[in-house]
């Protein structure tokens, strides 16, 4: 089959690929282009392990062919950190001890970087809705919560 | 037809390891040449922090500051053998491992130390912060990173050691079954309030309060994660997760993340984590094992709630829906 020609933005830097028509993001980032933070949980748009930002947008990376993707700017997990110093959803994230096997964890993290983008001070309500298309085995959700709440007092501290 | 409130608890018993055939683990510690140590283990992280526990524990017996440990988990064809990462025995079997392992490299440490310095090792003691200095005189001192380069360039000596835990195989006595198939017993006790809608069988749990005994928490903030989302699979198991609803019939099983139900961010219950802290005499620096544990008490604490609620006795995990309306109305025929 011939291979398809495909180009985008991700996390700052124009990457371009050949790949087999009907190649998922998810698998394109992970296993062509090498960026392994968008995890494959359950590769049918029932987990959001895979999340990435896509043009502003929250989107599953296993349910999004990588040929669609073309001049899109796509942002993964392992963006997010600038010249080593994290990004504060990452802090939020070690501080509150949201994280325990780790899997879920840049799912969430691009869940709740889409939300804070539109909304910088979310309710709870606001962050639970967020994040509820995302499933975490170990930490019971609250740690996550928490990390997310942190995150956006500490934006609001760094903006006033 | 109404929403009826209930309050159930539960207290529990869990046993650290399964001595079943001695419940091995080794660990092996070696330093580097500039004075960290390596752990190796084949002990699983997975995601309960094996790793940090077990580099607190050698630096702590070691002497250093826990950032100068490394914790390789290897794998299973390489490294020393470990019975596995269940029963809630990492921390204690590793960590029982880590220490014998560690003292013995500590032993040659000290005495490298002592040829360096003309002293006893004896007379030696750490800082805790990379050095090693005289007892009573501490203007006499040798860096460890000096130690190691005099072990590995000049003396000859591997700073290294190897720990292992093993207890006797307990096999029950023939007249009363009675048998030791554990070592430490951690405890909890759980209180949950649910309300019960008695006409949809809808449970929904409003409050868990937690207390668990847990030996001494290496880790505090790490042990509380583990317990916060303990609670959390505890309500899980209680009321929503099963792989064959019908059992031994397979049909009606969740086939994927829409039907294998868990509650998710938005069913939470208010949640409540307190640690008891009793050191084991058997644990490494008192340890015992809180991991499975930490999910057991939230389940029967709920069935007793529902009972307190409706007055009906769900013997079948998951308590669902249908579970409650059967025996409702079971209830309701007699």
């Amino acid at each position: 089959m011939a291979k398809v020609p495909v180009q985008f933005t991700l996390n700052g830097s124009e990457k371009a690929e050949f790949i087999d028509s009907g190649t998922t993001l998810l698998h394109a980032l992970r296993d062509k282009i090498g960026d392994t933070s968008p995890k494959g949980g359950c590769h049918q748009g029932t987990c959001g392990a895979c999340s990435v930002i896509i043009d502003g947008e929250l989107r599953l990376s296993c349910l999004t062919l990588a040929e669609t993707c073309n001049g899109a700017v796509i942002t993964t997990t392992s963006g997010l950190s600038e010249g080593g110093v994290l990004h504060p959803l990452q802090h939020a994230f070690l501080d509150t001890f949201a994280t325990q096997c780790g899997f879920c964890t840049p799912g969430m993290i691009m869940a709740a970087k889409v939300l804070l983008d539109h909304k910088p001070n979310p309710s709870r309500d606001e962050v639970v809705e967020a994040l509820s298309g995302n499933i975490c085995r170990c930490t019971g959700y609250e740690p996550i919560i928490q990390a997310v709440l942190h995150a956006a007092r500490a934006n609001s501290q760094n903006a006033a | 037809m109404a929403i009826r409130l209930g309050r159930g608890v539960a207290a529990i018993n869990y046993p650290t390891g399964m001595n079943l055939g001695g419940d091995p683990t080794q660990a092996l510690v070696h330093s580097t040449p500039t004075g960290n140590f390596m752990v190796t283990l084949s002990s699983v992280d997975l995601g309960q922090g094996m790793k940090q526990i077990m580099a607190q524990i050698c630096a702590e017996t070691i002497g250093v500051p826990t950032d100068r440990v490394v914790v390789d988990t290897a794998d299973t064809d390489t490294g020393p053998h470990c019975m596995g990462t269940f029963a809630s025995r990492g921390t204690h079997r590793a960590g029982n491992a880590v220490i014998q392992a560690a003292k013995e490299a500590r032993q040659v440490m000290l005495e490298v130390a002592a040829e360096e310095l003309e002293v006893n090792a004896s007379d030696l003691e750490t800082d805790g912060q990379g050095n090693i200095l005289v007892k009573g005189a501490p203007q006499k001192s040798i860096s460890i990173f000096d130690v190691a380069l005099s072990a590995h360039f000049k003396r000859g000596r591997s700073i290294s050691g190897r720990g292992m835990f093993l207890i006797p195989r307990s096999y029950p006595e023939k007249e009363t079954g009675a048998m030791k198939p554990s070592t430490c017993y951690a405890h909890a006790c759980t209180v949950a309030e649910v309300e019960v809608d008695d006409e949809t069988g809808e449970v929904t749990v409003l409050t868990v309060k937690n207390i668990f005994e847990i030996g001494r928490a290496l880790n505090p903030k790490m042990v509380e994660q583990q317990l916060v989302g303990g609670s959390w699979m505890g309500i899980s198991h209680a009321l929503y997760e099963t792989t064959e609803p019908y059992y031994p019939n397979r049909d009606h099983g969740g086939t994927d993340f829409n039907q294998y139900l868990m509650p998710g961010p938005g069913d939470l219950a208010e949640t409540e984590i307190i640690v008891l802290e009793r050191p084991s005499a058997d644990g490494p620096y008192g340890a015992k094992g809180p991991g499975e544990m930490c999910a057991n008490p939230q389940i029967p604490a709920v069935a007793n709630a529902v009972f307190d609620a409706v007055g009906v006795r769900i013997d079948t995990l998951p308590i669902t829906p249908e579970r409650i309306l059967r025996a409702l109305k079971a209830q309701a025929a007699n």
